[in-house]
């Protein structure tokens, strides 16, 4: 329990996915301009990551690990090399698949989501964050926790980010630094802010 | 004609630097901060990237009239992740110490904006040769903020470049000190704000 809470507070905070290992950059970048998009796109990214992680890692330990093929009396297979491939074809398949089912069963939901879910398929924090499970060598229940707690640490990033950039456009940025340098030297002063987390170890 | 002016030369030379993929089309930012504590990891990072791009643009503009356009995303990422499992499994072959320290970001080149927006809006509508050129280009065009990055972090973070010492000795004794700041997420950042905020300057005059 203790190693849960301590991987929850760990891909939140200190370790975060945006801030700390810079993955989902690009929609970070393209979708902070308003507030409303990047809640949706936040909750989005949390729903995608907590389904995505835990089905990879069931791939993962049960067809591509070295040995993992022993169930089906082939123990001396590894077809680790195929991971990037394999994960990128699922996260892709379920990402679709979700498209449309919630269309099928909840237009609100569709509404307010259905826009990003394409985009979603490409986000580097998705395929980052199950190859991250795989390269640390997380159980079952440790990657549930690590999906879903890296997702709302890239959520509280963005929706932080949103709300910077609400107050940047009445600031007087320099010419040349405004849109994307001002932006990510903003990001580099939250990074900077995240990082006094380090300090707490459970 | 002179060579400046032909359509080749601009689309090899156009993302260099005045459409660059990173400063200028805010494109595949994931993976230019996280392997730019040193200099021999951008390296070798940039130049994975340009030949998955190159490849992937290649083999996706010869297919251009074969793929179903309902699919594409499919297709173009299959090509480009066989392509960066090459990519990987060759780096893993002989640069093992270097493939350890990029850990997943080998892997993250599928997701690279970078190669499926260039796949996207160029590769499907130009003929092969073009597409060859705009993918060295652009891949050439990131390697280049990435090496100019990765030396600003490896020089003022820890006083080295390649690993080797470049801040003499003499310098420590007078008092100067490494910016840890540099080597830390930060660092990232600030200097990639920084160097926009110079090409943005200098390319308008």
């Amino acid at each position: 329990m203790e190693n849960l809470i301590s991987i929850f507070l760990n891909s939140v905070f200190v370790g975060n996915i945006l801030l700390a290992y810079f993955l989902g950059m690009c929609s970070f970048l393209a979708i902070s301009n308003n507030m409303e998009p990047a809640v949706g796109l936040g909750f989005t990214v949390i729903f995608v990551l907590s389904i995505t992680t835990p089905i990879n890692w069931l791939v993962y330990h049960y067809l591509l690990a070295p040995g993992a093929l022993a169930w089906v009396g082939l123990p001396l297979v590894d077809l680790s090399f195929l991971k990037f491939i394999i994960f990128i074809a699922v996260i892709a398949a379920i990402v679709q698949a979700l498209e449309m089912i919630i269309d099928r069963y909840s237009p609100p939901l569709y509404m307010a989501l259905g826009v990003f879910l394409p985009l979603i398929a490409v986000n580097c924090a998705i395929l980052g964050t199950s190859l991250f499970m795989v390269e640390r060598d997380y159980n079952f229940m440790e990657s549930v926790v690590f999906g879903a707690s890296s997702g709302m640490g890239w959520m509280l990033a963005i929706v932080t980010m949103a709300g910077i950039r609400k107050k940047l456009r009445y600031a007087d940025v320099p010419e040349g630094l405004e849109g994307f340098g001002i932006s990510m030297i903003v990001t580099g002063l939250m990074a900077m802010a995240f990082m006094l987390f380090s300090g707490i170890t459970l | 004609m002179k060579i400046t002016r032909t359509k080749a030369f601009k689309v090899f030379f156009n993302p260099i630097w005045e459409s660059n993929p990173i400063s200028g089309q805010i494109l595949g930012i994931c993976s230019a901060l996280a392997v730019t504590v040193q200099l021999k990891t951008a390296i070798v990072m940039g130049l994975a990237l340009t030949f998955v791009l190159a490849c992937s643009n290649l083999s996706i503009s010869l297919m251009r009239k074969l793929i179903p356009r309902n699919i594409r995303i499919i297709v173009e990422l299959t090509i480009i992740a066989t392509l960066v499992i090459f990519a990987d499994q060759v780096l893993k072959a002989f640069l093992y110490d270097i493939s350890k320290q990029l850990s997943v970001f080998v892997g993250l080149i599928i997701t690279n904006c970078i190669i499926l927006a260039r796949a996207e809006t160029y590769a499907l509508g130009n003929p092969p040769l073009l597409s060859l050129l705009d993918g060295i280009g652009n891949g050439l065009g990131y390697s280049q903020i990435l090496i100019t990055v990765a030396v600003l972090r490896e020089l003022f973070g820890a006083g080295k470049l390649f690993g080797f010492q470049v801040i003499p000795n003499s310098f420590y004794a007078a008092g100067y000190e490494n910016m840890g700041f540099m080597v830390l997420a930060p660092g990232a950042f600030i200097a990639i704000g920084l160097i926009v905020w110079l090409q943005k300057t200098v390319s308008k005059e």
